[in-house]
């Protein structure tokens, strides 16, 4: 409707509400970005006290009991492996739900609901089912006497409860964008492969990855990202060592000094690099795309 | 959905068809089709086994009975009824209504001013951003944030918030406040603030998806008639974006009734909440306690999704 013809009052309106709206959502995390190069007397909040990186390198050397690398390294390595699951089974998936099979609806629900769960519920429901699992481990260590059941501690753990937990979450989104892909597929490019020979496998490698490739980098970017930051259903799913979003919770109350500020920039530039290298990557396959005239859809 | 969606396809298998015989296709299609459980089959058992029987474990859990050491799987109602204990005696209410209560306020809170300024930001970038470019740009920005920590960006308001925050300092400098305001920070105020700060993006993101959809020329149309904007806004935009309201509405309120990060970290570990009061008996070891709880939660969050799923077919959405 507005395509053309001066800009009408109400543009500058919703313009400057826009504009107003930004400055809330990143306002106050610019706010601690700032703080965290808090000279070494500042405090948490305003003025500052000096420039320096004094708080980060306090926080290189750790934050007292809390071994917050250890997390910093666990939680990135959940994220990769939740980002290398979330592509692949999101991408197979979306491939099912094309054909179509018995009890789609089902699985297609079943995803929806994951999604809408409470988180809370979601976690104590696997939390719940992995101890009654090791329960199950020890009656069978008592009753069967083998050796390597006996000093059986617990399942519940980075990559058994805390990876599925995450899953349970990234998983959703990445079938939702896959659908979202598929309707706008053309088929007729398959086709077209499948007439020159080409075998299913070929057809998927050599024609259906590179003309969705940017769109799995989507959902590579929500795999990683949203395990990165998921702390509520990680909470009851997740034995004695915590991942990062976890430590740093609990670290709301305890530390008074701008480290966790420190903390909060580095983790944050984490989620940024990550989405700036998702968009590099997505951006350079588009365009790569576009040069090999390879544009479906449009 | 997708193989109805494309019927100008349908033509070429059809044509391919004649050439291989009868009993050949049937094989290849219950390939396909073989193919198609293989294929979902990872995907269905992680949903299987993380989400579909960790769900059915809380529901058998909270019948079971329970003491300082460990759960004992013999059937009662006990918790259910501690759940809702001197909630039927009249006079004051139960600790869980009035968690229940407080959560109520939460969500019609954050549902509300998530949905005016979420559709206020769709809409101007939807109908009011000329270039496709510049509406994929400002669409990102709105979504980045969701991709960086709720936790970081909770603790980003401690700095503005506080009693000697920003925006006390502010306030007092222009000499409009002569003491600090205390309930800033560690309050209702706050907790509604950053469910607003960290769930607008669940209202932009399905209501934007809905108004790209609007066909542009039906407001031509409503101009043409002689609509105002306010009626084209109202008539037209409105009801051909109710389902991204929906979904929309649908993930705040969900999120906001299960939430106890928000309520802790925001309301200094002082508000109560459904979410909350699991997590503390989980934390005490009382499960069959926190899984009845769980699926009173889980009962109220699914009374809000029938009701809002009456206006919409989530798949057509995509």
């Amino acid at each position: 409707m507005l395509r053309d013809g001066p800009r009408p009052l109400s543009f500058y309106l919703l313009a400057a509400f826009f504009g107003l709206f930004v400055l809330f959502l990143y306002g106050p995390t610019l706010t601690i970005l700032v703080l965290s190069f808090q000279g070494p007397q500042g405090g948490l909040t305003f003025p500052m006290n000096g420039v320096s990186t004094f708080w980060f390198s306090r926080l290189w050397a750790g934050l007292g009991v809390v071994d917050i690398w250890a997390a910093f390294r666990r939680s990135f390595a959940l994220g990769l492996v939740v980002m290398a699951l979330s592509v692949t089974l999101a991408f197979f998936a979306g491939l099912a739900f094309r054909k179509g099979f018995f009890g789609q609806g089902v699985v297609f629900y079943t995803a929806v609901a994951s999604l809408i769960v409470p988180s809370i519920v979601v976690s104590l429901g696997i939390g719940l089912e992995f101890r009654l699992l090791d329960d199950v481990v020890k009656a069978l260590a008592a009753a069967t006497g083998w050796g390597f059941l006996q000093d059986h501690g617990t399942l519940m753990g980075l990559f058994t409860s805390a990876l599925g937990a995450h899953l349970t979450w990234t998983l959703p989104f990445g079938l939702l964008i896959m659908f979202a892909v598929f309707n706008r597929f053309n088929r007729a490019y398959e086709e077209a492969a499948r007439d020159c020979g080409a075998t299913g496998p070929q057809t998927l490698v050599h024609v259906v990855v590179p003309i969705i490739l940017p769109s799995l980098v989507g959902v590579a970017l929500f795999g990683f990202t949203l395990s990165w930051d998921e702390l509520a259903r990680t909470s009851q799913a997740i034995g004695g060592r915590n991942t990062l979003p976890l430590e740093l919770q609990g670290l709301t109350t305890t530390v008074t000094t701008p480290e966790i500020y420190a903390l909060g920039t580095v983790t944050t530039g984490v989620s940024l690099a990550v989405i700036a290298l998702s968009f590099g990557a997505y951006l350079w396959l588009q365009r790569r795309r576009a040069r090999s005239g390879l544009m479906p859809g449009s | 959905m997708s193989t109805t969606s494309e019927p100008a396809l349908t033509s070429l298998p059809e044509v391919a068809a004649p050439a291989v015989p009868a009993a050949g296709l049937r094989t290849a299609e219950r390939r396909q089709r073989r193919l198609a459980y293989l294929q979902v089959g990872p995907l269905a058992l992680v949903f299987l086994v993380f989400f579909v029987v960790p769900l059915v474990l809380t529901l058998v859990v909270s019948f079971w009975e329970y003491n300082e050491y460990e759960i004992i799987p013999s059937f009662t109602l006990q918790n259910y009824a501690d759940v809702f204990e001197g909630c039927l005696s009249g006079g004051d209410l139960c600790t869980t209504f009035r968690t229940y209560l407080s959560t109520l306020k939460f969500c019609l809170l954050g549902w509300a001013f998530t949905l005016v300024i979420g559709f206020t930001v769709a809409y101007f970038v939807a109908f009011h951003v000329r270039s496709s470019t510049m509406q994929t740009v400002l669409f990102l920005i709105c979504t980045i944030p969701f991709w960086t920590s709720n936790v970081i960006r909770m603790i980003a308001w401690m700095p503005l918030l506080g009693r000697n925050g920003l925006v006390n300092d502010g306030l007092m400098s222009l000499g409009l406040i002569r003491t600090p305001i205390e309930g800033l920070l560690y309050s209702d105020f706050s907790v509604v603030l950053a469910f607003v700060h960290l769930n607008t993006v669940f209202m932009i993101v399905p209501i934007f998806n809905s108004m790209m959809r609007i066909d542009r020329s039906l407001i031509e149309a409503a101009t043409d008639a002689g609509a105002t904007p306010w009626q084209t806004l109202w008539n037209v935009i409105v009801p051909l974006a109710k389902p991204g309201i929906a979904i929309g509405s649908i993930f705040v309120l969900t999120l906001i009734m299960g939430d106890f990060v928000t309520v802790g970290v925001m309301g200094g570990q002082q508000i109560a909440s459904v979410g909350k009061v699991i997590q503390v008996q989980m934390a005490y070891l009382q499960f069959p306690a926190a899984a009845a709880n769980a699926v009173v939660l889980l009962g109220a969050v699914l009374l809000v999704i029938v009701a809002l799923t009456r206006l919409i077919d989530l798949r057509r959405e995509l």
